[in-house]
């Protein structure tokens, strides 16, 4: 097994054949069944909530019944499980209706009267900033970095455009769900998700309990895309107390409309750019991003960070001030999505360079070339880029394969082209990795008669991203056996150790790399009895590499080191934001209907650099699956709140891109080996969708003579930019 | 009354609720989970089944009009030489992630494969533009469907 090998994927055959069992195909024992009691206001106290005598089998959990803190550990634990006195968004939940029959609790669940106290609610960014002057807490987070003086720059004209995107849902076709089990002492939660170390601190800050009274089990996951990150370990919280509270299992699966009107979503924001050029190059860029948040600030100060620290993008701007602020609204709560943060602001940055470019009559592609940032020179927070850099490669081979010049040449009326260009940063922010992950991986090798077989114990799940491909592949190349001899096991807090969320782009690079390191250890030992370093690190306490062996078994642990070239400071942003970098290169062409205004994206050229891939298949299936989303984000998925509330909660209303949708993808990549990574990968995930959105609305900015400065670009946006175009059309 | 479900007949009382959703009766009466719910608003396709030859959302389907007729999902579709080769393909091509929509995705390719045998790339995108998948981009499965409609024999 070599690790260019192109394989097929090892959990194809049952999912197509409808036997992989997903947490709603699932039925325990004596299982009973969960509906949420959600508030139907926005914002406000309850003052009284009629229950009904509940008939025989039906249960209501809620406030009282949490065993210890009535909070979602996150980052912070502002998120009650179950709101208890206040409301602050529509649809909060507000208890459990627990029963064996379903019917029966829908019946109950609808006789419930809730009464409220109702409160004006803060439903956009603007009263958010307004309610800021007179409490200070409606801003949940706000972080600034910068470099250079305004003072003294030289410049000699400012270029300066408001940009604004709206809601993304995420989507994924499974649902949310998970069941709580409680027997013999221990609770279990099974679930549809992306963390399960994430789920067991939640449901250790909730209940009290400790790892070995509560255990997290990952079910096969149908879509996640980030959100599955957080939002499970609210699920989870609840179940696990209607399980304690029945004494039986307990299914929480939620309709889709449910599912799309409470569950996170992409933030929306507000981000101002101001360039400052010279001799037309930009020698200064003032930006601010807003975020609305939602109620709860959940994850949105990280995605915060990873908007702000994704900027200056690909480009080296000599003076420089990033500020950000994450808004608390009443608007549904927002979260992790593919990206995270870095499609709003590459999605204003790559626009706004192609609009400066226009503005100062320069072709954007060469315009934007000209200020790429190149290997060894400081990041924007005065890290340094420590890998090879090959930006004018990729612009190259990008120019190459779509045929740039030519096509450029011959465009047509309501046809355009757009180009961007953006890095994503694997793993987590900073020293995130180091110091809150702290990812440990472990190998399983038991000795047979037949030769070995070997086990993967990760807490990193498959979600349909192909992860347990990969590993299995990269650990198979490594130990250089058949992919057939080595196993994943699927995440099980009580089996598996906690190699951190399955998040972040960060499967492959960093948990890949401990499990390479892992295996080259335990080759060493098999092939020639070298045992690894039992050197402590100073910082770990434990060596890096630990083997523990039997007479059958083999046990090798792996723990994550930081590479030295890391240095960051939390405190003030400065330093390395990102271990390695990842980067992509798209072009879109759009055309324009001149009649219904509904701009068509026809074709996607786009080359990225993502080390070397692990597999070419499953990579293809990244880009494929992330151009489409940002297809989607660019053209198509329009999900507004009104008054607090999700306006499109079905399929019917919020479209995605459906086979009919979709452009040519014409696609390619550079190989460029990154030394950290195993094999020399980095990071796939997420970056596919980042450049999409900016390069289709430079191509309908190139089609049209219009600004379009927010997303999604509806065919009344273009409308009414024509119309308000002061030339005759 | 009586409907047939893949290789059994089963009767239906005269006190059963006819509106019960075919996707209900299939999933919990039967315990054939291979049918998914995306939507239940006949948007997604992922409970695609096929009723008497026919591709049917089955959320939309009450247990009524299917009397007399005869229901096919996945797990009875999974046991024929024409799922060997799609399934294949699809391995083959890579068109396979999450896999939440890919049961529901199999029965359109396989309904249009009978009726279409060699479909143009824009009968493809129709085809199975009722049927909604979130990781795949569609383009792999395009792939699979034409290596199947492209070998030698029709399903």
């Amino acid at each position: 097994m070599k690790i260019t090998d192109s394989v097929c994927r090892l959990d194809s055959q049952e999912k197509i054949a409808g036997q992989t069992k997903y947490i709603e195909d699932v039925s325990f024992e004596g299982m009973q069944y969960a509906k949420t009691l959600r508030s139907a206001i926005v914002c406000g106290e309850i003052a009284a909530i009629d229950y009904p005598d509940p008939p025989p089998g039906i249960t209501v959990v809620d406030a009282s019944d949490v065993l210890m803190a009535n909070e979602v550990a996150m980052i912070l634990n502002d998120m009650p499980i179950f709101a208890d006195r206040k409301v602050t968004y529509f649809g909060e939940p507000i208890a459990l209706i627990v029963g064996q029959d379903k019917d029966a609790v829908l019946d109950y669940l609808s006789a419930i009267r809730v009464h409220y106290l109702e409160k004006p609610a803060i439903v956009s960014i603007e009263a958010a900033l307004k309610e800021a002057k007179t409490d200070p807490s409606a801003i949940l987070s706000q972080h600034a970095y910068g470099r250079g003086s305004f003072e003294d720059l030289d410049w000699d004209m400012t270029f300066e455009r408001a940009y604004e995107t709206g809601y993304q849902e995420q989507l994924y076709m499974e649902k949310q769900g998970v069941v709580a089990t409680y027997q013999e002492g221990v609770i279990t939660v099974y679930g549809s998700l992306q963390c399960p170390y994430y789920v067991l601190n939640a449901l250790k800050h909730a209940t009290g309990l400790n790892e070995t009274q509560l255990r997290v089990v990952q079910s096969p996951t149908g879509g996640a895309f980030g959100g599955k990150e957080e939002y499970p370990s609210l699920l989870a919280c609840q179940v696990a107390m209607a399980a304690k509270k029945v004494g039986a299992p307990v299914q929480l699966v939620m309709d889709r409309r449910e599912d799309m009107a409470f569950t996170t979503k992409r933030h929306p924001s507000k981000i101002l750019l101001k360039s400052y050029v010279k001799d037309d190059h930009v020698v200064g860029v003032d930006c601010n991003i807003q975020l609305d948040a939602g109620s709860y600030i959940g994850l949105s100060d990280v995605v915060l960070q990873r908007a702000m620290l994704t900027l200056m993008g690909c480009y080296q701007i000599p003076v420089l001030r990033v500020a950000g602020q994450t808004l608390r609204t009443n608007n549904v709560f927002a979260g992790a999505f593919r990206g995270f943060g870095a499609p709003q602001s590459m999605f204003a940055l790559e626009l706004h360079m192609h609009q400066l470019a226009t503005a100062l009559n320069k072709d954007p592609v060469a315009f934007k070339r000209a200020h790429y940032v190149h290997q060894g020179e400081r990041t924007s927070t005065g890290g340094i880029f420590n890998e090879p850099i090959y930006l004018e490669a990729l612009t190259d081979q990008l120019m190459a394969l779509s045929d740039y010049e030519v096509r450029r040449a011959q465009k047509g009326p309501n046809e355009g082209y757009g180009f961007a260009i953006i890095p994503h940063g694997g793993g987590f922010t900073g020293d995130g990795e180091a110091t809150h992950i702290k990812a440990t991986v472990k190998l399983r090798c038991d000795r047979a008669q037949e030769g070995y077989t070997v086990t993967i114990l990760v807490s990193n799940v498959e979600m349909g991203q192909g992860a347990l491909t990969a590993l299995t592949k990269i650990v198979a190349a490594t130990l250089e056996i058949p992919m057939e001899r080595v196993f994943y096991q699927n995440p099980d807090t009580f089996v598996s150790p906690d190699s951190g969320p399955t998040v972040a782009s960060r499967t492959t690079l960093v948990v890949g790399g401990l499990l390479h390191q892992g295996a080259r250890h335990l080759k060493a030992y098999l092939d020639d009895g070298i045992l690894p370093d039992p050197t402590l690190d100073p910082r770990l306490g434990v060596p890096l590499i630990e083997l523990e062996h039997t007479d059958t078994r083999i046990w090798v642990t792996a723990h994550f080191k930081q590479p030295d070239y890391v240095k960051w400071c939390q405190e003030t942003l400065q330093g390395n934001a990102y271990m390695a970098y990842s980067w992509s290169a798209v072009l879109a062409r759009v055309t324009v209907d001149p009649v219904t205004y509904v701009a068509n994206c026809t074709d996607i050229w786009s080359v990225y650099d993502v080390g070397v891939p692990i597999d070419e298949k499953l990579l293809l299936g990244q880009i494929h699956g992330g151009v489409v989303q940002g297809i989607g984000y660019a053209l198509l998925e329009h999900m507004t709140s009104s008054n607090g509330k999700i306006d499109q909660t079905s399929f019917s209303s919020y479209p995605i891109p459906t086979t009919m949708d979709i452009p040519k993808m014409h696609s390619d990549w550079q190989i460029n080996r990154y030394v950290d990574g195993p094999f020399g990968a980095k990071a796939a995930g997420e970056l596919t969708l980042v450049a999409v959105a900016p390069a289709v609305a430079a191509a309908v900015q190139d089609a049209l003579g219009i600004e379009v400065n927010t997303l999604p670009i509806t065919p009344e946006k273009i409308g009414g930019a024509l119309h308000a175009l002061p030339t005759q059309r | 009354m009586h409907y047939q479900l893949n290789d059994k007949s089963y009767v239906v009382t005269e006190d059963a609720d006819l509106t019960r959703r075919l996707l209900d009766v299939i999933r919990i009466d039967h315990g054939l989970t291979g049918t998914k719910e995306g939507c239940g608003e006949g948007e997604c396709g992922a409970c695609l089944v096929l009723i008497d030859g026919q591709i049917f959302n089955a959320c939309l389907v009450p247990l009524g009009n299917a009397l007399g007729c005869t229901v096919v999902t996945i797990e009875h579709f999974a046991t024929t030489e024409a799922f060997r080769r799609i399934s294949d393909a699809l391995i083959r091509c890579g068109a396979v992630q999450c896999g939440y929509c890919t049961p529901g995705m199999v029965m359109a390719i396989a309904s249009l494969l009978k009726s279409d045998p060699r479909p143009t790339d824009l009968a493809i995108k129709e085809a199975l533009a009722g049927n909604l998948c979130r990781c795949t981009g569609y383009q792999t499965l395009f792939d699979a469907v034409k290596e199947v409609a492209n070998s030698d024999s029709s399903l």
